[in-house]
């Protein structure tokens, strides 16, 4: 099965919400859409944040915008202004998500 | 259809002071300026300065700008800016805005004071009745406030618009507020202009992602947009809304500024810190984003609409801040092979020190920058073939002296450490308090938002 950077077919924002981020994902086109609802499950998102102990991940969908906006409760250790990490508010998970592989099948991409 | 113009030149403290004069300058049609200084731990700071200056307590940088705005209005223009900048002194900053609009020649301005936001008070009288209050408790955690009772700083509400739109109907050129929702300051004008009803959820929900999109300013206009390296980022432009009678709205920028609004810009910033789409919880009204419609018009124009709202919660969300110790983070360059290998070593280096020292700060971070450790190296691993990193060490400690001791622990790598190390012009790191976050709900009915208005 091909695997395909999620950047190539989708845009990306992250913040934080209190010690916790979220991540907003949103397909390029509305195809992409379909992929993202399909793969980019929460479940993946959590395990791909695994290192940075993002908590039990929260996907909610929004069909009406292409997009998806996972909620990772516990990834900032302690918050905005506790953290110790350089990335205190999550600023850059946007981009770091952007670079999650999806294998996806043939059909999927015809 | 009739619209009012809503601009926003200040995301945060520490936006560009040059924004609000650059951003009335190039929108001669603007109606209303609206400027947000207030993030979550801000009034911990304000705090810290009103203990030295019982007049400070406000962001200051807004004098500044106000004093960058005066020859507007002596010129004659009709523009009203909405603000929160009053942080925790509305009165004080009120009156260093008249002072300064006095001395540039300005006359028969009026501005309104907004407050009541300050709901410390009641939480100390909870205390009073009961140390083991279980009011206020933390949102997320579920905690007991009597935890950070010996360290409470501050504690605000975020209350809604009504309060600004009073000041407004009743005059005011400036309203100047303390902690309230970013995007009440973009529902205020509306509600104050459409003369809507308080039940009025789904035009107050238009004009809450109105609000929501342009209260982080150029984000909106394509600041750290995904695509932003295929931007023109020369002098990007700040954001203006020109919402209609039925709360949806127009998102734009001047001509000729740099950046973009775009269906992407626009939906980067809708789900900018967003929870549950379904219902974004505001004092004005709880919106629904499942229902928006986003349509690129072309030429920097992007319409929003389709926002349906309910009521808002039967409670005030609270940001209280308390003292919760000192941190301060080192940084040195390390060059050469195994460059990360040896930067880690030199984090073990300074751990050991500190601990034979008996100075182990409660919480130790090591960080290799460029080998993808500020995102836990998830999207990369190939540390073994960089020949540089920036090695930073980050430490927390509620006592003072522990942290300070850190900070005296980096420098001795210049000599001790890899060959290759460098970087340490900047010296000691500086030690700073760090003030916790303490998100809680406050019953309406406890909050009194006042308004008093003074004529310049």
């Amino acid at each position: 099965m091909p695997a395909i950077r999620l950047g190539d077919i989708a845009y990306a924002r992250s913040g934080d919400k209190g010690a916790g981020a979220n991540i907003g994902v949103i397909a390029r086109e509305p195809r992409g859409y379909e992929i993202l609802e399909k793969h980019l499950t929460a479940d993946l998102v959590e395990r791909y944040f695994a290192p940075l102990q993002p908590g039990k991940v929260i996907r909610y969908e929004l069909p009406n915008l292409g997009a998806l906006n996972f909620i990772l409760p516990h990834i900032l250790d302690g918050g905005g202004s506790v953290s110790l990490r350089t990335d205190a508010q999550g600023k850059a998970l946007g981009q770091a998500i952007l670079e999650l592989r999806l294998e996806i099948d043939a059909n999927a991409t015809t | 259809m009739e619209t009012i113009r809503i601009g926003n030149a200040s995301a945060f403290w520490g936006d560009s002071n040059d924004a609000p004069a650059s951003l009335v300058e190039l929108a001669p049609d603007l109606d209303y300026l609206t400027l947000d200084y207030l993030a979550e731990v801000s009034m911990s700071i304000l705090a810290k300065q009103r203990e030295r200056d019982p007049a400070a307590g406000y962001a200051r940088d807004f004098v500044g700008v106000v004093t960058s705005l005066a020859r507007f209005w002596k010129d004659g223009r009709k523009l009203r800016v909405v603000t929160n900048a009053g942080g925790l002194n509305p009165a004080g900053c009120a009156e260093a805005c008249a002072q300064v609009l006095r001395s540039a020649g300005c006359r028969n301005l009026r501005i309104g004071i907004v407050s009541g936001d300050d709901v410390l008070p009641e939480i100390q009288g909870a205390f009073a009745a009961d140390l083991h209050t279980r009011e206020f408790a933390h949102m997320e955690s579920g905690a007991p406030i009597e935890t950070i009772r010996e360290s409470l700083v501050t504690a605000n509400a975020y209350i809604g618009a009504a309060p600004m739109v009073e000041a407004i109907a009743k005059g005011a050129d400036l309203v100047i507020s303390g902690r309230v929702a970013d995007p009440s300051l973009t529902v205020a004008p509306c509600v104050a202009h459409f003369g809507w009803k308080p039940g009025d959820f789904a035009r107050l929900a238009g004009a809450t992602v109105a609000g929501h999109l342009i209260e982080c300013g150029t984000q909106v206009t394509g600041g750290i947009s995904t695509d932003w390296l295929d931007l023109d980022t020369r002098n990007i432009g700040y954001p203006i809304v020109e919402v209609s009678a039925d709360g949806s709205c127009v998102v734009t920028k001047p001509q000729n500024t740099g950046g973009r609004v775009s269906e992407q810009s626009v939906k980067e910033q809708l789900v900018y810190e967003l929870g549950d789409p379904s219902r974004y919880l505001s004092p004005d009204a709880t919106v629904s984003f499942l229902t928006l419609n986003v349509e690129d018009q072309g030429n920097n124009r992007v319409r929003v609409s389709g926002a349906t709202g309910g009521p808002p919660p039967e409670q005030y969300k609270v940001s209280a801040t308390y003292r919760a110790g000192y941190r301060a983070a080192g940084m040195l360059t390390i060059v050469g092979r195994d460059a990360v290998e040896k930067a880690r070593r030199c984090g073990q280096m300074v751990l050991g020190r500190l601990r034979a020292a008996g100075s182990e700060p409660q919480r130790y971070h090591v960080e290799c920058l460029g080998s993808g450790d500020a995102i836990g190296q998830v999207a990369q691993s190939n540390c073994e073939a960089l020949l540089e990193t920036v090695l930073r060490i980050s430490v927390f400690d509620p006592r003072k002296e522990i942290v300070e001791r850190f900070t005296r622990e980096i420098a001795p790598l210049v000599t001790s450490g890899a060959q290759g190390t460098t970087g340490y012009a900047e010296g000691r790191p500086p030690v700073r308090e760090v003030f916790g976050y303490w998100p809680t709900l406050i019953p309406r009915a406890r909050v009194k938002p006042q308004v008093q208005l003074i004529e310049v």
